[in-house]
C-alpha cells in the first residue's frame, strides 16, 4: 500500500506521518517512510532518522535534508521504495509547490494504487474557511497529478490544545469532507488528551507530539 | 474590523498579518530560505487588502522600492535573511540619511558568505553597530516566540513613524519557520500618524518636501547627524525593552534573546529546580540596549552568562552595560547549531561551582 499525506503547510503533516509510520509498523510488516519535502528545510520526518530507525521504520530522504544544502533533488531511493512490494508513506511537501514533487512519481503511484490523505488544521489561519482548505487541495491534486482519497482532521493548537478545540475541529473537519466528497479518514487528538472526558465517545486517533522545538 | 483570532502560524506568516493589520500595504522583497513563507504570505493576502506585493528583481532593488514608498509616507516593508540584509544595507543608510521610516525583517541564518539554511544569530552586529554606512542608527526589536512577533512589529512601525528612521525586527530562522498559537487581529487597522514631511505631491498648495540624504557642506551634514544623533539619546532614555525573568535574587544572570531566550530559559528553570539562583535579562530591544536592567542585575549578581547562536556578539553590548563591573561569560554555537538547555544549564552549573 502507499499512502501519501498531504496538506497545507504547517498543517501536521509530518508529524502525522510518522505517528502513522510507528503505528503500522508496530502492526508488522516493513515500513518505509519517504521524506519527500523538497521545499521546508526545517522541521522534516528526516530530522527524525536515528528514532525511526530505532523503531524499524527505513527512512527515504533527499540527499541534501539535514545537511542545509538548499537543492530541491530527489534521490533514486523514492522510485525503487514506490515500485517495492512494501507499504509505503511519502510525507509530502506543503500546498502545491511541496505537492508538485508527487507528480514525478505519479504514473508509478497510480500503477500500485494509493491512498491520498489531505491533513487539515482548523486553526491554521490560511485555511481556516472550509472552502479555503477545498480550494488548496485542489491546487494540490493539480501540481500532483493525484486525488486525494480522505481527509485527516489534525485541528489542534499546539500546547493550548483544549478538548473544546478539538470538538470545533471536527465540525469543521465534516465541512472539509462535505466540500470536497471525502470520507474522514482520522481525527487526531494529542495522546495527552485522549482520555479527557469531554471526547468520550469520539472515535479519535490519538498522536505523540513526536515533532518538537529544542527546549520542549 | 477583523475578529481577533485565536490560530496557530508560523513565525513567518505572523510577522507578515500583523504587518498586514498594522497598515502595511506596501511589501517588496525577493525570496530566501528561511524566510520565503513571509513573502508568500503577503503575496497571497495583500491584494485582498487593497495592498502591493512586488517581487523585486533583487534585494537592493526591494529596498529601494522600501525608500520610495516610505519618502511618499507610505508604511513600507520589506524583509530578508541574512545574505539579503547585506544587500539592503546601502538602502537602509539612504534611509537613515534621509529620516525614512521603514520595516526591515531579517529572518537571519548561519553566515558569512551565503553560509548555511539553519538558524543563526551572527548577524547582531550588523543590526546594532553597522546596518549601513555612515553615523546612524536604526531600532532593533528581537521577539522570542511568534506572539512577541505579533506584538512587536505594530509598536516598530509607530516607532519608525514617531522617530522617522527604520526599524529592523531581528529574528532568526527556527523563530520564523516554528508554530505557535496566537491571538491575533481584533484592531482596527490604525492611521499612521501625519507625515508633513513626505514627498507625495504638493498640488501647488505648499512648497516641494525634499526627501535626501546629500549634503556637500560639511558644517550642514555635521548639524543634521547631531540633531539626530539628540533623537538616539532620547530613543536610548524611552524606548528600551527587556524581559527579566527570575532576576530579582539571582547570583547568575544569563543574557539571550529571540530563540537563543528560549532554550536559556528552560535551563534557568531547571538551574531553579536544582537550587541554583539563576535568572534571566531577554533583551526586547537591542537598540537601544536595555543597559539600565542590566545596571540594575550587576548590584546583586555575581556574574553574567551571554548565550547566543554565535561566536559572541551580543556579549560585548552586555560587558559595556555593566562596565564591566562583574564578570560576563559566554556560550554560543555557530553556523546553524542550537544550543540545548541542558548545554547551557551545564554553563550555569560550571560558573555556579559545578553540579548539585
Amino acid at each position: 500500500m502507499i499512502t501519501i499525506v498531504c496538506g497545507h503547510y504547517g498543517s501536521g503533516k509530518t508529524n502525522f506521518a510518522l505517528n502513522l509510520a510507528l503505528r503500522r509498523r508496530a502492526g508488522g510488516g516493513e515500513m518505509t517512510l519517504v521524506d519527500l519535502d523538497i521545499v521546508n528545510p526545517y522541521f522534516r520526518s528526516s530530522d527524525y532518522a536515528r528514532f525511526l530507525e530505532e523503531k524499524g521504520v527505513r527512512l527515504i530522504a533527499p540527499g541534501t535534508a539535514g545537511t542545509t544544502l538548499d537543492a530541491p533533488a530527489l534521490t533514486p531511493g523514492i522510485g525503487a521504495a514506490i515500485g517495492g512490494g512494501g507499504d509505503v508513506i511519502i510525507d509530502a511537501g506543503g500546498d502545491d509547490a511541496g505537492a508538485a514533487a508527487l507528480g514525478r512519481f505519479a504514473g508509478e503511484i497510480c500503477a500500485r494504487g494509493y491512498e491520498m490523505l489531505y491533513v487539515v488544521n482548523r486553526f491554521r489561519i490560511q485555511t481556516a474557511a472550509p472552502a479555503d482548505a477545498a480550494a488548496l487541495l485542489g491546487e494540490i491534486e493539480a501540481a500532483s497529478g493525484l486525488k486525494a482519497t480522505a481527509i485527516v482532521n489534525n485541528s489542534h493548537l499546539s500546547g493550548l490544545t483544549a478538548p473544546a478545540d478539538i470538538l470545533d475541529g471536527l465540525a469543521y473537519a465534516k465541512a472539509v469532507a462535505g466540500l470536497t466528497g471525502l470520507p474522514l479518514f482520522a481525527s487526531t487528538v494529542p495522546a495527552a488528551l485522549a482520555g479527557a472526558p469531554e471526547l468520550a465517545g469520539y472515535d479519535l486517533f490519538p498522536v505523540e507530539i513526536l515533532v518538537k522545538l529544542p527546549w520542549n | 474590523m477583523n475578529m481577533a483570532q485565536r490560530v496557530l502560524m508560523k513565525g513567518n506568516e505572523a510577522l507578515a498579518q500583523a504587518a498586514i493589520d498594522a497598515g502595511c500595504r506596501c511589501f517588496f522583497g525577493y525570496p530566501i530560505t528561511p524566510q520565503t513563507e513571509l513573502a508568500a504570505y503577503m503575496a497571497k493576502q495583500m491584494p485582498k487588502v487593497g495592498g502591493v506585493y512586488l517581487q523585486a528583481e533583487s534585494e537592493i532593488a526591494a529596498i529601494n522600492m522600501v525608500q520610495g514608498a516610505a519618502a511618499a509616507g507610505v508604511r513600507a516593508m520589506t524583509s530578508s535573511s541574512s545574505p539579503g540584509i547585506s544587500l539592503k544595507t546601502e538602502g537602509i543608510s539612504y534611509m537613515c540619511g534621509s529620516d525614512l521610516p521603514a520595516l526591515i525583517v531579517n529572518v537571519q541564518r548561519g553566515g558569512p558568505g551565503l553560509g548555511g539554511i539553519q538558524p543563526s544569530q551572527a548577524d547582531y552586529w550588523q543590526a546594532t553597530k553597522a546596518p549601513g554606512h555612515g553615523d546612524l542608527h536604526i531600532l532593533v526589536f528581537t521577539p522570542s516566540s511568534v506572539q512577541e512577533m505579533v506584538d512587536l512589529v505594530g509598536k516598530a512601525f509607530d516607532l519608525a513613524d514617531k522617530y522617522r528612521m527604520p526599524a529592523m525586527i531581528l529574528a532568526d530562522g527556527l523563530l520564523g519557520q516554528m508554530m505557535e498559537p496566537v491571538e491575533i487581529g481584533g484592531k482596527e487597522v490604525p492611521v499612521p500618524a501625519a507625515k508633513p514631511w513626505a514627498a507625495c505631491g504638493h498640488r501647488n498648495q505648499r512648497e516641494h518636501n525634499i526627501v535626501n540624504s546629500l549634503y556637500l557642506t560639511a558644517s550642514e551634514l555635521e548639524d543634521l547627524v547631531k540633531k539626530r544623533f539628540e533623537r538616539y539619546r532620547e530613543i536610548e532614555a524611552k524606548e528600551p525593552l527587556c524581559e527579566a525573568y527570575l532576576v530579582d535574587d539571582a547570583d547568575i544572570v544569563v543574557a539571550a534573546y529571540g530563540a537563543a531566550a528560549r532554550i536559556a530559559k528552560a535551563a534557568v528553570r531547571t538551574a531553579r529546580e536544582r537550587g541554583i539562583r539563576a535568572g534571566l535579562l531577554r533583551p526586547v530591544t537591542v537598540w537601544p540596549f536595555p543597559k539600565k536592567d542590566f545596571q540594575a542585575a550587576a548590584r546583586h549578581a555575581s556574574r553574567f552568562l551571554c548565550v547566543e547562536m554565535n561566536m559572541g556578539q551580543m556579549v560585548d553590548d552586555v560587558r559595556l552595560a555593566v562596565e564591566c563591573s562583574k564578570p560576563v561569560g559566554f556560550f554560543g554555537t555557530t553556523g546553524g547549531v542550537i544550543p540545548t538547555p541542558a548545554q547551557v544549564l551545564e554553563q550555569i552549573e560550571n560558573l555556579s561551582g559545578g553540579a548539585r
